[in-house]
C-alpha cells in the first residue's frame, strides 16, 4: 500500500468539502475497466445503467432488499451474488463483474439457467428476472441446490416462485459455461483508503479518524440511497485480506471483521448449528455475501442479529487503534442507542468466540421466515449438570435500545433444578430485564410474551421436542 | 391451431437477457431531466407558507413548480376531479405530492425535494375506519343497500345465529418496477408519453386536460409495465401528467420514476375493510339469511373507490346462495394514500367476509366447514340457463355454476378427508404445534361492472410479405396477454403465432381504450382482434375464391396456407397476390361484451357475463408459542374454461394464490398515530419470498368450456386465482381452533403476532 488516493474538491449544497476519491481497476463481464477519480458513493447500479448504458439490471428497491438489481461479483475465485444497488463502485476494486448482459455466450448462446427459465415459464413481468437470472448463474457455477436460499433474496411479484424453482432444479445437472467463470483483473495499485491489511486499515484510519468505513454496504449503502448523506470520507475495507480470515482453534474461534455473513454460516453450521441456521436467515445471499461480522456488530444495530448469539456465546471483540489494541466483551461493548465503546480511529478487527460444548438455541421472531428483519431475536446458552442450572447466558436482539443480556431470568435459572416449573418461573422474569417497544415490527406485549416463551421452547427442545414450523412436513 | 398451446411468453427470451425494455430503460437524448415530488410530511391541515429557495439552490435543479405553475387543470383523478397532481393550499395525507423538482439527474432531484420548508396549519387527521365512521367522513351519500328479501326476519326465525365482526388489511401491489413515465415533447406542442401504465387512454385523457390540448395532441405508448396488478390503473397519472407539464413549459424530454419508498408512500394500495356480519342458520348450516355491514378504507380522494366497493357487495355471496341477504357497504374518507385497485378489486374482501361467515357457522355446529360450504353452495349448472332459478343478491341468475363438480374433484385429488382426520390426530399429539386444512371455493364475476367500460378495439395489418403486424387495447404487465391474443391472431389466420407481430400498446394505433383490468385482458382484446383478423380473412377469402371460381366457404387458412379449390398458397404468398389485387389488408376490430344490464344504485340486473370459478386446499402449522405459521401444501383446481394458453392460465394461477396468501399472512401494512406509513419499503413490508410458496404445490386447470361465447369458449384468469389464497386463512383459523373451545376470530393479515394473539384468546376460552 504506497499510493496516494486522489483528495480532490467538490462543491454540493455549495459548502467546499474534500471528498477523496479513487482510482479503481476490476472486470465487467470480461472486460477490464479502470476508473479515475471516482465517486466513493457512486453504486454499481447507477454507474451500470445510467454511465454504461446497461440496463438489464434492475432497480427495484434501491436497498438489497428485492435482489432485482443482483450481479455476480468473483472474487479469489469465489463467485458471490450481489446487490448492486447498495455496493459502491470502489468495492469492487480487485474484483470481478457479471451482469445479465454478460451470463449468455459469446456468440448467444443462452445459459442453462436462461434456458430454463423459457422452458419452465419463470418469468411473467420480467422485470425481476435479471436479478434472478444472476442468483440462479451464481448458484449453478457454486454447484450450490438449496434454491430456497439462494434465492430469498429476490422477490417476484408475479409467478409465486413455483416455475423459477422448477427452473433452477432443471438446470442443475446441465454443465457450467465456460464463458461465466471470470478471472481476477490485473491490479496494478491500491489507492490510500482501500488499504490490503488490517495494518495498512489501522494507519489510515488513526490518520482519518473521521472517514466512514464500509465493508459490506449493507448498511452505509442505505445511508446513501435511502438517507441521500453525502460521505466525506470512506475508507474501503473489502481488500484486507488477513481480516477476512476464521480460525478454529482448540480453545477459540477467532474471526477477522472483514468475514462475511455467508462465510461465519459456514463456518459455524458444525459447531454451532443453531447459530448457522439464524445465519441462513439472515438478510439473503446477497446481504450476506457482503455483510460482514464486524459490520454487523459495529453499527451498533439493536436489531443485529449476531450479537445476541455472541453475547450469549461468551464473545471478545478485539478493537484495535493505530498500533494499540484492547479486547472488550460482547456485551459490554453496546453502551447506549446507537453508542458503543469504540474511539475515534478506532476498528473492530475480529471477534473470539470461547471453544465450548455446544448448548445454544437461537430464535428469530420476524414477520417473513426468510430476508425479514428480526422482531426479536433470543439466544439461550444454558449449561445444567445432574438435573441443575449451572450457568446461563441468555441475550436478546429488539428487545431493548442495545444487544442486551437477560440478567435477571438467568439468575432465576441459575443454582435450580432443569425444570418446566424452574423455567415457568423464570419466564416471569423477563419484564424485569425488557421494557419492548412497539413498532411496525410488532407490538411490546407480542414481543415480552415470546420472549417468555421463546425460554419455553429452550426447554422443550432440550426435552427432546422439535417446536419449530420449518421442521414440520406435510 | 395455436390457441390452447402453452407457448412461453412472448418476451421471455427478452426477458431472461436483461433486454426486455422499461420505461426506465428506454434511451434518452442528452439533457433529459428528471422529476420527483417534494410531499407532505402532514396528514392534514393547510398549507401556511412554502419556501421552496433552499430546493432551487439544489446543485442540478432546472425548475420547480407548484399548482400555480401547472397551466390548466390541476388534477389526476380517475374519478372525481378532486385528486390535484399538487397541492393547493390543503393537504390531506402524508406523502401528497406538493411540488415537483425537475433536475438533470434522478438522484439531483430526489436530493432537492427533500429541501422545501413547508410550515402547516394542522388539522385532525381522520385515519382509521373508527376515526371516519365518528367523524362521518364517507363518499356518496349515505350507506349503499343491496338486498335481496328480508334477511333480519329470516335471521329471527333461524335455528342458530351466529355474528362476528372482522378487520381485513389492505395490501401494497409491490410490482418490482415502480411508477414510471418518460415524455418527448413533440413539434407544436403535442406529447408522446412512455408510461407504465395499465390505462394509457387515461394517462392521455389526463395529459391532455393538463396541457390544456385536445386528447389529439398527445399518444400514450405502453410496451410492457413490470407488474401492475391494479397499482398501475390510475396511479401512473401523477408522473405522466407531470413529466408532460414540464416537458411542456421547459422543452426537454422529462422522465420521472418512484424511488421504492416514495412509491410505497405516495400511491393508493389496496382497501382495507371492517366486515361485520349476522348469519342465521339451520342444523346443517344451510344459511336462511345473512346481513353484512362493510367498511371500506377509502384514503382521501374518491378515485376507484365506488366501484371497488361495489364488488365487495357483490362478492359478499361467493359460491353461497343466501335467500335472504342485506349487504350494506360504507365508503370512508380518511387521510391515507387513496386506496386503488388491486387486483380482485374489492371482490376478495367481500370473499372473505362470506368464508368467514361459513367457517363460523361450520365453528358453532362443530363439523367440517367443507360440509357447511357445500350445503350452501349454488344449485349446478342446469342444461339450459332458464332451469336455473337460484340468484345472486343483486338478483341476477346464476347458471354456470360447476363447483359442485370441481370440489369433488380437488377433495379428491388432495385426500382432503382423510388429511383432515390425519391433522386431528397429529394435532392431538403436539402440544405446541398445531395444524390446519381449509378448502375455499371462488366464483367470480367477470365484466366492468361500470358498462360502458366492457368494450375493446384492435388494429391489425396484414403485410405484403405474409407477415402480420398486431395491437389492441390490452396491456402486457406479465400476465402474457400479447402472447394468448398474438395466438388468436394466428389461429384466425392459421398461421404460426411467430408470424404475428406484438406492438406495444398505442393511443395513436386504437383509440378510446379500456384499463386492462377486471381480469378483461383477453376477454375483451381477444374478441376485438379475432373481428380484425377475420374482416382481412374475408377480404382475401372472397378474392382468392372469385379468383379461382370456388366458393368463400370453400377457402381455408390452415398450416401456414391458404387452401382454394385445388390450389395451396403460402400465406405470405396469398397477401402478396392479395396486394397486387387492391385488396384491403388492414382493419380494425372491435368488441362488446353482450347481454349486460346494471343498476349499481338499486342493486340489481346482470353487472357479469360470466363467472370464473376455482377452489383450493390448503394445508399449515402454527406454532402456539409464538403464532409463526407456515404453507405446507396447497392444492388447487381452477376454471379458465377452455383456456387459451393453459401453462399460462397455470402461471396466473399459481403467482395469484401466492399472492392472496401473502395479503392474508405477512403483508401487514402499519401506519402510525401521525398517518405516516411506517411500512413503506420491502425491509418491512413482507411479500411471500421463495421459501414461502407452499412446500407441495398441486396446480391444476378444470378445462371446460365457458358457457358463453367468449373468445375460443376461454375465461378471464387475472383476478380470480388471488382468493384461492383466502384457504391459507381459513386453515390458519383451523389450526387456531385446535387450541381450544372458543371460535378463533382471526383478523387478515394472520401474521404471527395475530396468530399468537387468538390463539391466546382460543386458550383463555374468552
Amino acid at each position: 500500500m504506497s499510493h496516494q488516493g486522489t483528495i480532490c474538491c467538490s462543491k454540493t449544497n455549495g459548502v467546499k468539502r474534500r471528498v477523496p476519491k479513487v482510482d479503481i481497476t476490476f472486470l465487467l463481464n470480461g472486460s477490464l475497466v479502470a476508473l479515475s477519480d471516482v465517486n466513493p458513493t457512486t453504486t454499481l447500479l447507477d454507474w451500470l445503467r445510467e454511465t454504461r448504458g446497461l440496463t438489464g439490471t434492475k432497480e427495484g428497491c434501491n436497498e438489497g432488499d428485492c435482489g432485482a438489481c443482483s450481479i455476480m461479483v468473483t472474487e479469489n475465485g469465489k463467485a458471490r451474488a450481489l446487490n448492486a444497488c447498495i455496493l459502491f463502485l470502489p468495492q469492487l476494486h480487485g474484483k470481478s463483474v457479471r451482469t445479465v448482459e454478460g451470463v449468455s455466450g459469446p456468440d448467444g448462446t443462452l445459459h442453462p439457467v436462461q434456458d430454463a427459465m423459457i422452458e419452465h415459464h419463470g418469468s411473467q413481468c420480467g422485470f425481476c428476472t435479471p436479478g434472478f437470472i444472476m442468483s440462479m448463474t451464481t448458484a449453478h457455477l457454486n454447484g450450490r441446490s438449496d434454491f430456497d436460499d439462494q434465492l430469498a433474496g429476490n422477490l417476484c411479484r408475479c409467478t409465486g416462485y413455483a416455475p423459477i424453482i422448477r427452473a433452477a432444479k432443471a438446470a442443475a445437472a446441465v454443465p457450467v459455461p465456460v464463458w461465466v467463470k471470470d478471472a481476477a483483473p490485473q491490479v496494478d495499485q491500491d489507492p490510500l483508503f482501500i488499504p490490503t491489511s488490517g495494518d495498512a486499515l489501522a494507519d489510515v484510519y488513526a490518520a482519518n479518524p473521521d472517514a466512514t468505513l464500509v465493508a459490506g454496504a449493507t448498511d452505509v449503502g442505505l445511508w446513501v440511497t435511502k438517507q441521500l448523506r453525502t460521505l466525506d470520507k470512506v475508507i474501503f475495507l473489502h481488500r484486507c485480506e488477513n481480516l477476512k480470515q476464521i480460525e478454529v482453534g482448540e480453545d477459540e474461534i477467532h474471526i477477522g471483521a472483514m468475514v462475511t455473513m455467508n462465510d461465519l454460516g459456514d463456518a459455524i453450521a458444525d459447531i454451532h448449528p443453531s447459530y448457522g441456521e439464524l445465519i441462513r436467515r439472515y438478510g439473503s445471499v446477497q446481504v450476506r455475501g457482503a455483510a460482514t461480522v464486524g459490520g454487523n456488530i459495529a453499527n451498533g444495530s439493536p436489531i443485529g442479529d449476531n450479537p445476541p448469539a455472541l453475547i450469549a456465546l461468551g464473545a471478545i471483540l478485539h478493537l484495535r487503534h493505530g498500533p494499540n489494541r484492547r479486547d472488550v466483551a460482547m456485551e459490554d461493548f453496546f453502551v447506549a442507542y446507537g453508542k458503543q465503546d469504540r474511539a475515534p480511529g478506532e476498528f473492530v478487527e475480529a471477534i473470539s468466540i470461547p471453544r465450548q460444548p455446544d448448548r445454544l438455541r437461537c430464535y428469530k421472531l420476524s414477520k417473513r421466515f426468510d430476508q425479514d428483519i428480526s422482531a426479536s431475536c433470543g439466544c439461550f446458552n444454558i449449561t445444567h449438570s445432574d438435573g441443575t442450572v449451572t450457568d446461563a447466558r441468555i441475550a436478546f436482539g429488539g428487545m431493548a435500545a442495545t444487544p442486551k443480556r437477560a440478567s435477571a431470568v438467568e439468575k432465576a435459572l441459575i443454582g435450580q433444578p432443569w425444570t418446566e416449573n424452574t423455567v415457568r418461573a423464570a419466564m416471569a422474569k423477563f419484564d424485569k430485564d425488557f421494557a419492548p417497544l412497539s413498532d411496525m415490527r410488532a407490538s411490546a406485549d407480542y414481543r415480552l410474551e415470546t420472549a417468555r416463551n421463546m425460554l419455553l421452547r429452550a426447554y422443550f427442545e432440550d426435552q427432546g421436542h422439535s417446536t419449530s414450523v420449518l421442521e414440520v412436513t406435510v | 391451431m395455436s390457441v390452447a398451446k402453452s407457448l412461453p411468453h412472448d418476451a421471455a427470451t427478452l426477458h431472461v437477457n436483461g433486454a426486455a425494455r422499461y420505461i426506465d430503460d428506454i434511451p434518452t437524448p442528452a439533457g433529459t431531466l428528471h422529476l420527483a415530488f417534494g410531499q407532505s410530511t402532514i396528514a392534514a391541515g393547510h398549507i401556511a407558507t412554502i419556501d421552496l429557495d433552499a430546493v432551487r439552490a439544489c446543485p442540478g435543479v432546472v425548475a420547480v413548480l407548484t399548482a400555480d405553475d401547472l397551466p390548466f387543470d390541476n388534477d389526476v383523478s380517475p374519478s372525481n376531479h378532486d385528486e390535484p397532481l399538487l397541492a393547493t393550499g390543503e393537504v390531506h395525507y402524508v406523502g401528497q405530492p406538493i411540488f415537483a423538482v425537475v433536475a438533470t439527474s434522478h438522484l439531483a432531484a430526489r436530493a432537492a425535494a427533500r429541501q422545501g420548508k413547508i410550515s402547516y396549519n394542522e388539522t385532525k387527521a381522520i385515519l382509521s375506519i373508527d376515526d371516519a365512521i365518528k367523524a362521518g367522513t364517507i363518499f356518496e351519500d349515505g350507506p349503499r343497500i343491496y338486498q335481496k328479501g328480508d334477511a333480519a326476519s329470516a335471521i329471527f326465525g333461524a335455528a342458530h345465529v351466529i355474528e362476528g365482526q372482522m378487520e381485513i388489511g389492505g395490501q401494497e401491489h409491490f410490482y418490482l418496477e415502480s411508477q414510471a413515465a418518460l415524455v418527448f415533447p413533440q413539434e407544436a406542442g403535442d406529447m408522446l408519453v412512455h408510461s407504465s401504465t395499465q390505462h394509457p387512454t387515461e394517462i392521455q385523457h389526463k395529459v391532455a386536460e393538463a396541457l390544456g390540448v385536445p386528447m389529439n395532441a398527445v399518444r400514450v405508448e405502453t410496451r410492457r409495465m413490470g407488474g401492475g396488478f391494479g397499482g398501475k390503473e390510475s396511479q401512473g397519472n401523477a408522473l405522466a401528467v407531470a413529466c408532460a407539464v414540464a416537458a411542456s413549459l421547459i422543452g426537454k424530454p422529462c422522465k420521472m420514476r418512484y424511488d421504492r419508498d416514495d412509491d410505497m408512500v405516495i400511491t393508493g394500495k389496496r382497501h382495507d375493510f371492517r366486515i361485520a356480519y349476522r348469519a342465521g342458520f339451520d342444523d346443517r348450516g344451510c344459511v336462511a339469511g345473512v346481513e353484512f355491514i362493510q367498511y371500506a378504507r377509502c384514503g382521501w380522494a374518491m378515485d376507484l373507490s365506488l366501484p371497488v366497493a361495489d364488488r365487495a357487495m357483490l362478492h359478499a355471496d361467493n359460491a353461497y346462495h343466501l335467500p335472504a341477504a342485506r349487504i350494506e357497504s360504507h365508503r370512508l374518507k380518511t387521510n391515507t394514500q387513496s386506496a386503488t385497485a388491486f387486483r380482485g378489486f374489492g371482490g376478495p374482501q367481500g370473499v372473505v367476509g362470506i368464508e368467514r361467515v361459513m367457517d363460523h357457522i361450520a365453528h358453532h355446529l362443530g363439523v367440517d366447514p367443507l360440509l357447511v360450504r357445500r350445503a350452501n353452495y349454488y344449485e349446478a349448472a342446469a342444461d339450459t340457463p332458464e332451469q336455473n332459478t337460484q340468484t345472486t343478491p343483486y338478483h341476477m341468475p346464476v347458471t354456470d355454476f360447476i363447483l359442485h363438480e370441481m370440489t369433488d374433484a380437488l377433495a379428491a385429488s388432495s385426500d382432503y378427508e382423510n388429511r383432515r382426520a390425519a391433522i386431528a390426530d397429529w394435532n392431538a399429539n403436539n402440544p405446541v404445534l398445531k395444524k390446519g386444512i381449509a378448502l375455499t371455493p371462488v366464483k367470480f364475476g367477470i365484466s366492468f361492472t361500470l358498462t360502458h367500460l366492457n368494450q375493446a378495439g384492435a388494429l391489425v395489418h396484414v403485410y405484403q410479405d405474409g407477415s402480420i403486424q398486431m395491437n389492441h387495447g390490452g396491456t402486457e404487465m406479465g400476465q402474457g396477454l400479447f402472447q394468448k391474443v398474438a395466438q388468436v391472431a394466428a389461429a384466425r389466420f392459421g398461421v404460426d403465432v411467430s408470424v404475428v407481430k406484438i406492438t406495444a400498446t398505442d393511443t395513436a394505433k386504437v383509440p378510446n381504450t379500456s384499463a386492462t383490468a377486471a381480469s378483461s385482458g383477453s376477454d375483451l382484446n381477444g374478441m376485438a382482434v379475432k373481428a380484425a383478423c377475420d374482416t382481412i380473412r374475408d377480404r382475401m377469402a372472397d378474392f382468392l375464391a372469385e379468383l379461382h371460381q370456388s366458393k368463400v366457404e370453400l377457402v381455408r387458412f390452415e398450416d401456414g396456407h391458404v387452401h382454394v379449390g385445388d390450389e395451396t398458397y403460402t400465406f405470405a404468398a396469398a397477401a402478396a397476390l392479395a396486394y397486387q389485387n387492391r385488396i384491403s389488408l388492414s382493419a380494425t376490430g372491435f368488441y362488446k361484451t353482450p347481454d349486460l344490464n346494471w343498476d349499481r344504485i338499486k342493486g340489481t340486473g346482470r353487472p357479469f357475463f360470466y363467472f370464473a370459478y376455482g377452489a383450493a386446499v390448503t394445508e399449515v402449522v402454527i406454532d402456539t408459542l409464538t403464532g409463526e405459521n407456515r404453507i405446507l401444501r396447497a392444492d388447487v383446481l381452477h376454471d379458465a374454461g377452455a383456456s387459451l394458453n393453459p401453462i399460462l392460465d397455470i402461471g396466473q394461477v399459481e403467482g395469484g394464490y401466492v399472492q392472496g396468501a401473502g395479503w392474508l399472512t405477512t403483508e401487514e401494512l402499519v401506519w402510525d398515530d401521525q398517518g405516516r406509513l411506517r411500512t413503506h419499503a420491502p425491509s418491512t413490508y413482507k411479500i411471500p419470498a421463495c421459501s414461502d410458496r407452499p412446500d407441495v404445490f398441486n396446480v391444476a386447470l378444470w378445462n371446460d368450456q365457458n358457457r358463453e361465447n367468449t373468445i375460443y369458449r376461454s375465461k378471464a384468469v387475472g383476478e380470480p386465482p388471488l382468493m384461492l389464497g383466502i384457504s391459507a386463512l381459513m386453515a390458519l383459523s383451523d389450526a387456531v381452533a385446535a387450541c381450544g373451545a372458543a371460535y378463533p376470530d382471526l383478523d387478515a393479515p394472520a401474521t404471527a403476532e395475530r396468530v399468537f394473539t387468538t390463539v391466546r384468546t382460543v386458550q383463555n376460552g374468552v
